[in-house]
């Protein structure tokens, strides 16, 4: 793999819900405006993994974490920067779509107004944002109706426009495709390549073929540790580990 | 054959339930609205009582009634929502708040007459607010208040939380993602359990027995520190406290159609939010 800049990276990490340990001393990095998968099978945390990092946890009473996450070296938890803050560069676009109940334009444009977004920028960044994630020409005639009447896709489009809104310098999805039908499948693939030239994206994936349509580098985690993590290509073609070999291969998930 | 006939027993028992429910229900209206409807006019919902209570109307029941429901809305809202958005978004799920949801549910199950006297050493003594609209107002407030707390619960509860994660992923404090994202989807179901709570506090007689109605007033005034005449307790004193019983019993008739209306108008406001907000 060429020398690339690590955008995120997680460093000895543990983390326990309770008793139980979901996290064991993870070491991950993830390049700069590439795109990595977190595959394995389900239950092994990579879900938990990801949310980590915009701090999702935060509001989890008996969520306890270890170690060091960092963003262009600096620190996401206990270092300068807040919840918020944190949550400002780094998105989430969730598993299951989750439009805001109010109307498509609305939904975008929430998250500059509680950001101090000046109110005369606001209008061309939420245009431009929904023509980044492609759903501008379906929607430009209905900005005013409620996000929720969009299809599956059209709602996962428009969550994606409202993380992009916000310029965050990460994108962490969850599964984005997992409920969706081929087509809108392959149009947010399509969308998720374009973004990669702007974004460190972060993808979480059950499925091996998007992984490797799409991504650069995967991660491979099973029973909350990182088995093994490198170019997709290494990864599915040449696995040190048996045990990835025996995932990628559909031994097992 | 055995499992036909017992088909037949279960159905049929079933059934007779809910006959006879809904037997007392129209036995009860058809008796009130066959004796009160002569009775309500214009002039009786919009004059004073005369000659004794046996003549006039029941104007100043109806303006007590509606400004105690008024304070009671005032006073028990902020503090139910409040206390709901506490519980439900805060609140970590220890022995302590499920005391404290216990004790609420316990509170929704003491018997009026009990808020009644509550009222009266708290408000009217202690507070020195003496007999009044607004010591009244207060105890139901207290009575409405676990209702308030329980129904907004189970509302906010309805709000699914990818909603909350939503907004917390485009930079929302917990704050502003309750006040700009879950408040509004729970909206519909904290309004009708407010308005639920509002019209049970309406018909109630029992809080405001000692801590503010009386007999008679011929200035409905609505002021907070004055006593008023209230619904309920117009309909019990007639029904049972007139001396000239057989003369005021077609105006009981009417102020307890009165109040069912009042009720029944309320509840129906709350029916109309809940619809409004499902066919959105």
């Amino acid at each position: 793999m060429i020398q690339e800049k690590i955008k995120l990276a997680a460093h000895d990490v543990n983390l326990w819900f309770g008793q139980k340990q979901i996290l064991k001393h993870i070491d991950v990095t993830f390049p700069e405006r590439k795109i990595t998968a977190l595959i394995g099978p389900s239950g092994c945390g990579k879900s938990t993994l990801l949310r980590a990092f915009n701090r999702m946890h935060d509001l989890v009473p008996d969520a306890r974490i270890e170690g060091r996450f960092l963003l262009d070296n600096t620190d996401l938890y206990g270092g300068p920067l807040s919840a918020t803050q944190v949550r400002q560069r780094i998105g989430m676009v969730f598993q299951k779509a989750n439009p805001f109940p109010k109307s498509i334009y609305d939904n975008v444009v929430y998250g500059l107004k509680i950001n101090g977004v000046p109110k005369e920028q606001q209008h061309e960044i939420v245009v431009r944002s929904l023509q980044e994630s492609y759903l501008w020409e379906e929607v430009k005639d209905e900005l005013n109706k409620p996000a929720v009447r969009l299809s599956g896709g059209q709602q996962q489009r428009l969550c994606i426009a409202r993380t992009i809104a916000l310029r965050p310098e990460v994108i962490l999805m969850d599964e984005p495709c997992s409920a969706l039908d081929p087509i809108s499948t392959a149009k947010i693939e399509e969308l998720i390549l374009k973004l990669k030239e702007e974004y460190t994206i972060v993808i979480v994936t059950h499925s091996m073929q998007q992984a490797q349509r799409i991504a650069d580098k995967t991660v491979f985690m099973y029973l909350g540790e990182v088995v093994e993590q490198g170019p997709t290509a290494s990864i599915f073609n040449n696995p040190q580990q048996e045990l990835t070999a025996n995932y990628v291969h559909g031994r097992f998930g | 054959m055995k499992r036909k006939l017992q088909f037949i027993a279960e159905w049929g028992s079933l059934l007779l339930s809910t006959a006879a429910v809904c037997c007392f229900l129209v036995v009860i209206l058809w008796d009130i609205i066959g004796k009160g409807l002569p009775v309500l006019s214009w002039e009786f919902l919009s004059s004073l009582p005369t000659d004794g209570m046996t003549k006039g109307g029941i104007l100043p029941a109806i303006v007590g009634t509606v400004s105690v429901t008024l304070i009671t809305a005032i006073s028990a809202t902020p503090f139910g929502v409040c206390c709901a958005i506490y519980l439900n978004e805060y609140a970590q799920d220890n022995w302590l708040t499920r005391s404290i949801r216990a004790s609420i549910r316990n509170l929704a199950g003491v018997p009026s007459i009990i808020y009644g006297l509550f009222g009266l050493a708290i408000f009217v003594q202690a507070l020195q607010l003496g007999t009044s609209l607004l010591a009244a107002g207060l105890t139901l407030g207290l009575l409405s208040l676990p209702y308030i707390i329980t129904t907004t619960e189970e509302a906010l509860r309805r709000v699914p939380a990818s909603t909350r994660e939503a907004a917390l992923a485009v930079g929302a404090t917990q704050l502003e993602s309750i006040r700009d994202m879950v408040l509004p989807s729970a909206i519909s179901g904290i309004l009708t359990g407010v308005v639920l709570a509002l019209s049970r506090a309406a018909g109630e007689t029992a809080p405001i027995l000692f801590t503010g109605v009386a007999f008679y007033i011929n200035n409905p005034s609505g002021a907070l520190n004055q006593e008023f005449m209230a619904l309920p307790y117009h309909l019990y004193m007639l029904s049972t406290q007139h001396q000239a019983i057989a003369e005021v019993r077609p105006l009981a008739y009417g102020t307890a159609l009165t109040l069912i209306i009042v009720v029944f108008l309320l509840n129906f406001t709350a029916f109309y939010i809940r619809y409004k907000h499902r066919s959105k």
